[in-house]
């Protein structure tokens, strides 16, 4: 009985929970769960014992199985598996599904819960899962009986996937995972509560399209949704055909490629002068798969003032949230971009364009060497150079805001970052799921001496798994974004924010098992990037020793307007 | 900053799937985002399987369109209505007990008499009404009975429907 069954005599078997849910997964393509094992979950490590179509993947901490399933569900597009057990299992995943939830990203949470006649009663390592996720997950499942757990797991991954993606969360307790019952699969999945609106409103895009016509300083503005509903292509296509410029969030960067002349680049607090000023002088604004986040509009009674505005998104309740919208357009990216594009033509914009051409060119990301200092934006450049193709996965700070500026992006899915919840520690594990979901690619993690640490334990399963991870940590001995708003806002008061006393992460990476150099002089960065790409038998880690106290610019200070950009050189 | 004039009292008819968690996800749909809740009944209807919520709560133009679209996008959701934006029937039950000496009685019920109110208890020295109706009205009995002494009151919350057959 314990023996696994053929799929495909499936219809009349007895499983148990836990192995109805491995079967489920199978169902749904799962290739990877990242887990740790604990009392509550024991039954489904047990069904995944041995298991061949699903590797399960021993993280060493819970937030590492959240970020990896994370990872690996941005580089690919399919839903990430987590797993932990009940309790403190649970809540060390809670990081990760409160990251994944803040940018749409596409996971399924499982956490095994106590036995059903224990739960309220305080017990051993009991918590309550559904209650602690609520706020950050698109749905949650508690499974008390092992008779749900096929119809639950075909309506976790739908929702997951489907619609705005998000987490789901499937918490099971320990007896709905032993206990046996008939397992069937659903062919399908109806949920009558859940339509998502795929089609944009045919007369709201055809509005649209009038209003592009009419503009004299139109500008595209996509996010991450373009990134999410694989819309990249159709989004090259509306900025080609209209020839109107476009500025890509940082959740959206690669939708369309930042080479081109057309791209004004990142706009928002550290975005470029370009995408900023463009958004104080533009006449329509078309977001798309944007949300007018914060971080993006800066005080919005000064941002776009002159513009009409068009908002494409699949969630309504994002439209109109921030900011007065003109033209609301409900739908997929994909669908209404496709619709779009055949009412679009080349925009009658020479003068707009000639003006974008030159803030573009008056006003680049640029930095100042100091002295003989390892500039922290120069090791982006040259990772840029010598990785212009891996996946970058980034963590939180300013090494972030670096990478953002000066790698140049060219395809979707290939910067990863926590862009809405700015979770650090973060990119490590998110860097294992990318390289596990895309063998073929490198995966360069851009680390900050800060948040590396917070998850550096992940460095023993991408050791044991011998992924040739490239860990390139701009250490500049601070917590580094919090130092800068000190610096300018707190009159230099560092508190909390010396990180001298952290490790020698070069050794610290050899103890592990990972090879790990120290970067020092200018000239050891090319050398050192070099030789990392040589390494793949596992990941190397490379510790840049920068300026300590080098500030990211552009900037435009918490709640000023866009038009407010300090640009740091003069 | 909220916008005193531009606040508005809007009556949503939810319904959801009869679940495990459901108040839950609505409720804490609301605190974690800062709307108001004036009042909330919930119910199952005629299908088991549906609850009917009515939530009464208020806000400008903006965080009133908010509210509908954030109870549209939880999964559990089924049906959303702005009842105040057709003509709709509400209806609210209130139990007040009142102290009522025996002197008093006759004149009580008078009162309870102008506002169609039925007695559903009476005791030596006390008197328990219940009275339906809209809001105005409830609030009207209120004021008027609390000359004799309320000792304790408690109200269903509103219910209401639009008018006429939906399409
Ligand atoms: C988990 C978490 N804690 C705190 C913060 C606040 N925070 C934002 S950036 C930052 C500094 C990050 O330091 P480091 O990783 O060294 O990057 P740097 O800014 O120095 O490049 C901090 C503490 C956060 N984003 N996430
Ligand atoms: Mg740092």
């Amino acid at each position: 009985m314990n023996q696994s069954p053929f799929s495909n005599a499936l219809q009349t078997t007895e499983l148990s929970g836990a192995r109805s849910l491995v079967e489920s997964l199978k169902r749904e393509g799962v290739e990877y769960i990242f887990g740790v094992n604990g009392g509550a979950a024991m039954p489904i490590f047990d069904a995944l014992y041995g298991e061949t179509d699903i590797k399960l993947i021993p993280m060493r901490h819970e937030q590492g199985c959240s970020h990896a399933a994370d990872g690996y569900a941005r580089a690919t597009g399919k839903v990430g598996v987590a797993l932990a057990t009940s309790g403190p299992g649970a809540t060390n995943l809670v990081t990760g599904i409160a990251t994944a939830y803040m940018d749409s990203i596409p996971m399924v949470a499982i956490t095994g819960q106590v036995f059903t006649h224990y739960i309220g009663s305080d017990a051993f390592q009991e918590c309550d899962v559904i209650g602690v996720t609520r706020p950050i997950c698109k749905h949650s499942y508690l499974i008390k009986s092992s008779d749900e757990v096929a119809d639950v797991v075909a309506e976790a991954f739908h929702i997951a996937r489907t619609g705005k993606p998000g987490p789901v969360v499937i918490d099971i307790a320990k007896d709905a995972q032993m206990k046996e019952a008939p397992y069937h699969y659903p062919a399908s999945v109806d949920i009558r509560s859940y339509k998502p609106q795929v089609h944009g409103d045919p007369g709201q895009i055809a509005k649209a399209a009038e209003l592009i016509k009419q503009a004299k300083r139109p500008m595209l503005y996509a996010g991450g949704g373009v990134v999410l509903a694989d819309a990249s292509a159709e989004l090259r296509e509306l900025t080609l055909k209209t020839g109107i410029p476009i500025t890509v969030t940082l959740m959206g960067l690669g939708a369309f490629p930042e080479t081109h002349p057309l791209a004004m680049e990142m706009p928002g607090m550290h975005g470029s002068c370009c995408a900023n000023y463009a958004f104080t002088d533009s006449d329509l604004v078309v977001a798309i798969g944007a949300r007018f986040d914060d971080r993006v509009t800066g005080d919005l009674g000064k941002f776009a003032p002159n513009a009409k505005k068009i908002h494409i998104d699949i969630d309504a309740s994002c439209i109109g949230k921030n900011v007065l919208i003109d033209v609301p357009i409900v739908g997929d990216a994909k669908s209404v971009l496709t619709e779009l594009n055949k009412q679009v033509g080349r925009a009658d914009i020479d003068a707009w364009r000639a003006q974008i051409q030159e803030w573009k060119q008056k006003y680049p990301f640029e930095y100042e060497q100091k002295g003989d200092k390892v500039m922290p934006q120069y090791v982006i450049e040259q990772i840029y150079e010598h990785y212009s193709d891996a996946i970058v996965v980034a963590d939180v700070g300013q090494h972030q805001m670096w990478a953002a500026q000066y790698f140049k992006f060219t395809e979707p899915r290939q910067w990863l970052n926590s862009g809405g919840l700015g979770t650090m520690g973060f990119s490590l594990p998110a860097a294992i799921g990318a390289q596990l979901g895309c063998p073929d690619k490198t995966v360069v993690n851009i680390n900050g001496d800060g948040s590396y640490i917070m998850t550096i334990q992940e460095l023993v399963p991408a050791i044991t798994l011998k992924l040739p991870l490239k860990i390139f940590i701009i250490n500049n001995m601070y917590l580094g974004m919090v130092r800068q708003w000190q610096e300018l806002f707190h009159g230099k008061r560092y508190s909390a924010v010396d990180y001298h006393d952290n490790p020698d992460f070069a050794m610290l990476a050899q103890a592990f098992g990972a090879t790990g150099l120290r970067v020092e002089h200018v000239e050891d960065v090319r050398p050192a990037l070099q030789k990392a790409k040589g390494i793949d038998d596992g990941p190397v880690v490379i510790d840049f020793i920068v300026a300590e106290e080098e500030n990211v610019f552009p900037m435009v200070p918490a709640g000023a307007g866009l038009g407010d950009v300090i640009r740091g050189l003069s | 900053m909220e916008n005193i004039n531009s606040d508005e009292r809007h009556i949503f008819s939810v319904l959801v799937e009869n679940r495990f968690g459901v108040l839950a996800r609505v409720a804490g749909l609301f605190s974690g985002r800062g709307f108001n809740i004036d009042s909330l009944n919930v119910a199952e209807t005629h299908d088991e399987s549906i609850s009917q919520m009515t939530l009464v709560t208020h806000g400008d133009a903006q965080i009133i369109e908010q509210i509908y679209q954030h109870l549209n996008r939880l999964i559990d959701v089924i049906e959303v209505t702005d009842l105040t934006t057709g003509t709709h029937v509400e209806r609210e039950l209130v139990l007040i007990k009142l102290s009522a000496e025996p002197h008093e009685r006759a004149e009580i019920l008078q009162v309870a008499e102008i506002f169609r109110a039925r007695v559903v208890d009476v005791k030596p020295t006390s008197l328990t009404l219940e009275i339906t109706g809209d809001e105005g009205k409830l609030n009207a009995a209120i004021e008027v009975l609390d000359i004799y002494g309320i000792l304790e009151l408690a109200r269903t919350g509103k219910i209401a429907m639009l008018r006429g057959v939906n399409d």
